[in-house]
């Protein structure tokens, strides 16, 4: 695959959107990841060509970030958080059950080519522990048989949607959220889960409040 | 007598589509923004220096103290950069504030901005998240769209872009020298200070880094007087804040409460520990504080009230453990993290967090002896305060305090040859008789 002029044009609106071009690269590269599947080596020239520096210093930099991926990343990439606290309350459990029940290891891709399964750090949202994300849209409070149901169903071609979130999109399209192009999905999902509006909901119950301003 | 629990920042989280302009202007919304546009940079500052507000990120450095070290007279251009990189496990609370209400982050950026004097300002947030970097980009189309950002805001002269940045996963980027290396487009990782950011921060120009939840408590401080937000709090710990309850407890989530609650009350608002079961461990404030237990239970959650228990507020990020946790397992996977996280540029955390794991590994299986158990501390001790930045110094946190208050579990594994509990007892499907 070659990267086209659009492509070309839009990591140069990227680097655009700084003081320093040199800070669009981070961004540029989830771009690359979006068209190509992956950081490639003509996506890491691209960005060197753009913003003057070395095909090694690009290196150096696609290669220090978990996010990007030197093998091609399935059309889903399953997150498992195995940080400790996700880990003892039962991430281990569903990790080992997902690479049997995909036949798949850490990092590796099933043959149809539809997921990527890897073992995630924390992500953030402890209170809705187990923890797995797609396309790193969240999927909380996991056990090890919703686990095979949802990658069941993204291999099915059936909607999935984010237990806070919209419905689920590709990796790549994803990853050109990430690079700064937004899509049209910000108004799908909730607001919040349960966990998140946990201490609220009891302060509307007990009629607790913040003190009255003092202006 | 202030309530127990005290929403602010969380206060519109159940409204509708509180991530939308009109939902947080209907709420009060950018009224602060215009207040703010009123007074003079500085006296925003004294404002923020007045109210007590210390960073939420972990450090609890006071927040106006950081605006007042920008040096005015220095003719770079000025930065802010807010830290919204969450990654410190068990930390889960900026990530629930920019979904439910990107603008009030938006709001306090923009107020922050014009006090320090920023005229481009960027919200480093985590790649990880897509939901949450889809509300930010909203917010920031929004409030360009309302003249909330941009040239002449409100017809006060005053200019401000806004750039919404996604990491690329990589913890260290929550370390602020590292974030500001991946903002310029290099690996991150930290510099050595001095010089301090506030002097040659971002580009080399002053620069002002500030976590999530800190810049959020700004607009609330303008709305309501620097003394309406001391009202909050204990004598040095000022305001509200947002406690995160996470594990073994049957209500875990979001409380946000003035700065010295105690675990105790939290626990009782959470309704305890999960039935059964009860409190072993826990943290403070992420997995870089020193774990604590059940005699810690009436320790004042407030930066003082925490250190003098040995431990740090940190990111007031409470994991509960119950008594089916393995205090070695738990200890061995938050020193697998700290090695897989090292950047590698300082050797003592490199090759430090190595070893560690490859100890605590061996200990885990119940292959050591009793001598690594001082082995693992003499490697605490030739990592803790070597290295540029705090991550070795965290990767050595949950070693020493679980060494201190559980080392006969350490030698339990030894004495039986392996781990005496169950992993599956811990996991929140074991009463459903689910297992691999």
């Amino acid at each position: 695959m070659t990267l086209d002029a659009t492509t070309y044009a839009e990591l140069r609106e990227i680097a655009g959107r700084y003081p320093q071009p040199r800070s669009g690269l981070l961004p540029m590269l989830h771009l690359v990841q979006s068209v190509e599947g992956r950081v490639t080596a003509e996506g890491i020239e691209a960005c060197a060509e753009i913003l003057e520096l070395s095909a090694a210093d690009v290196s150096g930099v696609a290669t220090f970030y978990t996010m990007y991926k030197r093998r091609a990343v399935g059309d889903y990439h399953v997150g498992v958080c195995t940080n400790t606290l996700c880990a003892v309350m039962g991430g281990d459990v569903i990790f080992e059950r997902l690479k049997e029940h995909l036949g798949i290891g850490n990092d590796e891709t099933t043959e149809d080519g539809a997921i990527t399964l890897e073992h995630i750090e924390c992500n953030a949202a402890c209170d809705y522990a187990p923890v797995m994300t797609v396309n790193w849209e969240f999927m909380d409070n996991m056990d090890p048989s919703s686990a095979t149901q949802l990658v069941d169903d993204l291999r099915a071609g059936k909607e999935v949607r984010s237990t806070r979130g919209p419905r689920i999109c590709t990796w790549r399209e994803a990853e050109r959220v990430i690079a700064g192009f937004p899509d049209d999905l910000v108004d799908e999902g909730p607001a919040a889960g349960a966990p998140s509006l946990v201490g609220l909901k009891i302060a509307r119950e007990q009629g607790w409040k913040a003190p009255e301003g003092d202006k | 007598m202030t309530d127990t629990l005290t929403p602010v920042l969380s206060d519109n989280w159940d409204a509708d589509k509180p991530w939308t302009r009109a939902s947080y202007e209907r709420s009060g919304g950018y009224e602060a923004l215009k207040q703010a546009l009123g007074m003079q940079p500085d006296e925003l500052i004294q404002l923020v220096k007045d109210s007590g507000l210390r960073g939420r990120g972990g450090a609890g450095f006071p927040t106006g103290m950081k605006w007042g070290f920008i040096p005015q007279d220095n003719p770079k251009p000025k930065y802010l950069v807010v830290n919204a990189d969450e990654s410190e496990p068990g930390t889960c609370k900026d990530i629930p504030l920019m979904l439910a209400s990107p603008h009030t982050l938006l709001e306090g950026v923009i107020i922050s901005s014009y006090a320090i004097r920023a005229h481009t300002a960027f919200i480093y947030v985590r790649g990880e998240v897509l939901h949450v970097i889809r509300r930010l980009h909203a917010a920031v189309r929004e409030a360009y769209d309302a003249g909330h950002l941009g040239k002449d805001i409100h017809g006060s002269g005053y200019d401000l872009d806004v750039v919404v940045h996604a990491g690329a996963g990589a913890y260290i980027c929550g370390e602020e020298t590292a974030l500001l290396d991946s903002l310029e487009g290099r690996r991150g990782q930290p510099r050595l200070r001095p010089p301090f950011p506030a002097v040659a921060g971002l580009y080399a120009s002053p620069t002002v880094i500030n976590n999530v939840e800190s810049i959020a408590s700004v607009p609330s401080i303008v709305r309501n007087g620097a003394a309406w937000f001391a009202s909050m709090g204990t004598e040095r710990s000022k305001g509200m804040t947002l406690y995160s309850l996470s594990g073994h407890v049957t209500n875990p989530g979001q409380f946000e409460a003035p700065l010295g609650i105690t675990l105790r009350e939290l626990l009782k608002l959470a309704g305890g520990v999960r039935d059964g079961h009860r409190l072993k461990f826990w943290t403070p404030g992420g997995s870089s504080t020193p774990i604590l237990t059940d005699e810690h239970l009436d320790v004042p959650l407030d930066y003082e009230g925490v250190g003098k228990a040995g431990s740090m507020l940190g990111t007031k990020a409470l994991q509960i453990f119950d008594e089916t946790v393995c205090v070695v397992r738990a200890t061995l996977r938050w020193t697998e993290f700290y090695k897989h996280e090292s950047c590698g540029k300082c050797t003592p955390c490199r090759e430090g967090t190595w070893w560690l794991v490859q100890v605590l590994a061996r200990l885990e299986k119940g292959e050591g002896s009793p001598e690594d158990l001082d082995t693992l501390l003499d490697q605490c001790d030739n990592i803790l305060g070597r290295s540029f930045c705090a991550l070795a110094d965290g990767a050595a946190s949950p070693i020493m305090s679980s060494l201190q208050y559980f080392r006969d579990e350490y030698l339990a594994h030894l004495e039986v040859g392996g781990c005496p509990f169950d992993p599956v007892a811990s996991t929140v499907f074991a009463t459903a008789g689910a297992s691999a």
